[in-house]
């Protein structure tokens, strides 16, 4: 049973890019999957299409239980709610705390007190950030913070987590850290999609790459390798 | 909604007045600035009506019986004259007492006039109050037409001015107030409008993370109805405490006994009111107004 199925997915912005032109793609329950791809290929609007930031111009989408094609704009977020999504640039709550940011994710789904608590300190303790829960964004390095984002995407225990140039901000040290982290979450069953440019990780750790060039998937092998020079 | 949803929504709001910190302030001193502008206003207009109705109150008709009536027919006229549907209150003066009145009004010169004693030239005369003093004029039409009345007078020239002045004065105080909490409303909702543009990153993220439109409004409503209800604060006391020093000195001055000012009871009560709930209402649709816009992410 897959849990991500694109058919013939197309997008074209309003501005006229054609940034994805009619991409299949099958991904299992369990799998961990880099997107890579020069810069411009359509890597960050095929992952923004997973969680409907963007809508496909033709084709369907299916994550989880959910059909991305006919989602009414109120049932967003019960799609977001069964994906963790994880961005370059962590987009952290600024004003809130690393434990507030995490249970911001339980709040909206009503969980009980006792239970954000228990969660929160269960993933943080993953990324291990126990001890600095009470830290604001701006007082963590950017590798903290990533961590930070990470534990919010995965704390209501979602199916999948997508992420777009996770390591992008970071230096190589920490990237591996955050890859381990990555690595630990799939372990426990949660499926993975992850764009990047990181040759180093890619080729290290091998898992299967798709590559996209010019908004068509170019390559999809099970134990692939980043095949670009950068 | 979960009742800790609620809860959580109440105290997010709350936080939130302190996380803006500077944005906090400025909603704040917008909603200070205006309302205390709009409270003065207010307590300024209440008392010129007032003293409007004050001067309208002292608005009477003086009918000046026949002299041929007797005494009778001024019962009859009076019974009439109070079974009129406009009359609030009749007052018997008779010529004598009438007299005396004038030779007293008139102080030293006063002595002239009292040869007329002995052969007394005025009327009878019934002071009369109308229920509604705009209606005066009506009143004296009406009065004019019974039997056994002489003269109708009140004054029309002064009276009628003094109506178009007092009536001016009440539009234009109506129509001050609206303009100011217009105003007050336009500056309020984009001050908070600023502020919440800044934060629109952070309503994007909450949507990234799952979070429902009405869940993100919550917090935004209850921290609208807050920065409304501080703008008032500020404004309610000081004007409530100015204006009962106020009344204390207009009242402990025998030069401005002229001066009848409102007591400070009701009003700086009503005053209190009216600009808590001017503060909530505009709060809460500036912070509405501007959420509404970035939910459609
Ligand atoms: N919101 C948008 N509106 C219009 N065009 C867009 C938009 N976002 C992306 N594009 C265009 O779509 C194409 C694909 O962009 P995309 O961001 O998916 O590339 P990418 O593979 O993620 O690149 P990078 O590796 O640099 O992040 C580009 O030509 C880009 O200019
Ligand atoms: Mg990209």
């Amino acid at each position: 049973m897959y849990v991500i199925t694109m058919n013939e997915v197309w997008k074209t912005y309003p501005n006229g890019v054609m940034a994805i032109n009619g991409i299949d793609i099958h991904i299992d329950k369990g799998e961990f999957v880099y997107v890579v791809g020069p810069s411009g290929a359509g890597k960050s609007t095929f992952i923004k299409l997973m969680y409907r930031e963007e809508k496909p111009t033709r084709g369907t989408i299916t994550i989880d239980t959910e059909q991305l094609a006919d989602l009414k704009e109120r049932h967003i977020p019960r799609l977001r709610r069964k994906i963790g999504v994880v961005f370059q640039d962590f987009k952290l709550l600024p004003s809130l705390s690393v434990y507030e940011n995490v249970a911001f994710a339980l709040e909206v789904i009503e969980e009980s007190s006792a239970n954000i608590k228990r969660r929160v300190m269960q993933v943080l303790d993953i990324v291990r950030l126990k001890n600095k829960a009470r830290f604001l964004p701006h007082e963590l390095s950017g590798g903290e913070q990533q961590r930070v984002a990470i534990a919010r995407a995965i704390v209501n225990n979602p199916s999948v987590l997508i992420a777009d140039e996770p390591t992008g901000n970071l230096d190589p040290e920490t990237s591996w850290e955050i890859m381990r982290i990555l690595e630990e979450i799939n372990d426990r069953g949660t499926t993975i999609v992850m764009a990047t440019h990181n040759k180093e990780i890619v080729n290290t750790i091998r898992k299967r790459v798709i590559a996209i060039e010019g908004g068509r998937v170019a390559r999809d092998e099970v134990k692939g390798d980043y095949g670009y020079e950068r | 909604m979960k009742g800790r949803t609620f809860v959580r929504h109440l105290k997010e709001g709350a936080k939130n007045i302190g996380r803006n910190g500077w944005m906090t302030f400025a909603s704040v001193s917008a909603v200070t600035i205006m309302l205390f502008v709009v409270g003065a206003f207010l307590l300024l207009i209440m008392n010129m009506n007032a003293f409007a109705d004050s001067l309208e109150d002292d608005v009477e008709l003086r009918v000046f019986i026949e002299l041929t009536a007797d005494e009778e027919q001024q019962d009859e006229l009076e019974t009439e004259i109070a079974g009129l549907s406009q009359v609030d209150t009749v007052e018997f003066v008779p010529r004598e007492e009438g007299l005396e009145n004038l030779i007293v009004s008139f102080g030293d010169q006063g002595q002239v006039l009292e040869a007329l004693r002995e052969e007394n030239p005025l009327n009878d005369v019934f002071v009369v109050q109308a229920e509604d003093p705009q209606q005066t004029q009506v009143l004296a039409d009406e009065i004019q037409t019974l039997e056994n009345v002489d003269d109708v007078e009140y004054g029309a020239d002064i009276v009628d001015q003094l109506f178009s002045v007092t009536n001016i004065l009440r539009y234009a105080g109506i129509a001050v107030i609206a303009g100011l909490m217009f105003t007050a409303m336009f500056l309020i909702a984009n001050t908070i409008k600023i502020t919440i543009i800044a934060r629109k990153r952070e309503i994007q993220i909450m949507k990234l993370v799952g979070a429902t439109n009405g869940f993100i409004r919550w917090p935004f409503f209850v921290e609208g109805l807050l920065l409304g209800l501080l703008g008032a604060v500020i404004p309610v006391s000081a004007l409530s405490y100015g204006y009962v020093r106020l009344v204390d000195l207009v009242e402990g001055t025998p030069e401005l006994g002229f001066l009848t000012m409102l007591p400070a009871n009701p009003l700086t009560l009503q005053m209190a009111a009216l600009l808590l709930g001017i503060g909530a209402f505009i709060g809460i649709w500036g912070s509405m107004m501007s959420v509404r816009k970035f939910l459609k992410v």
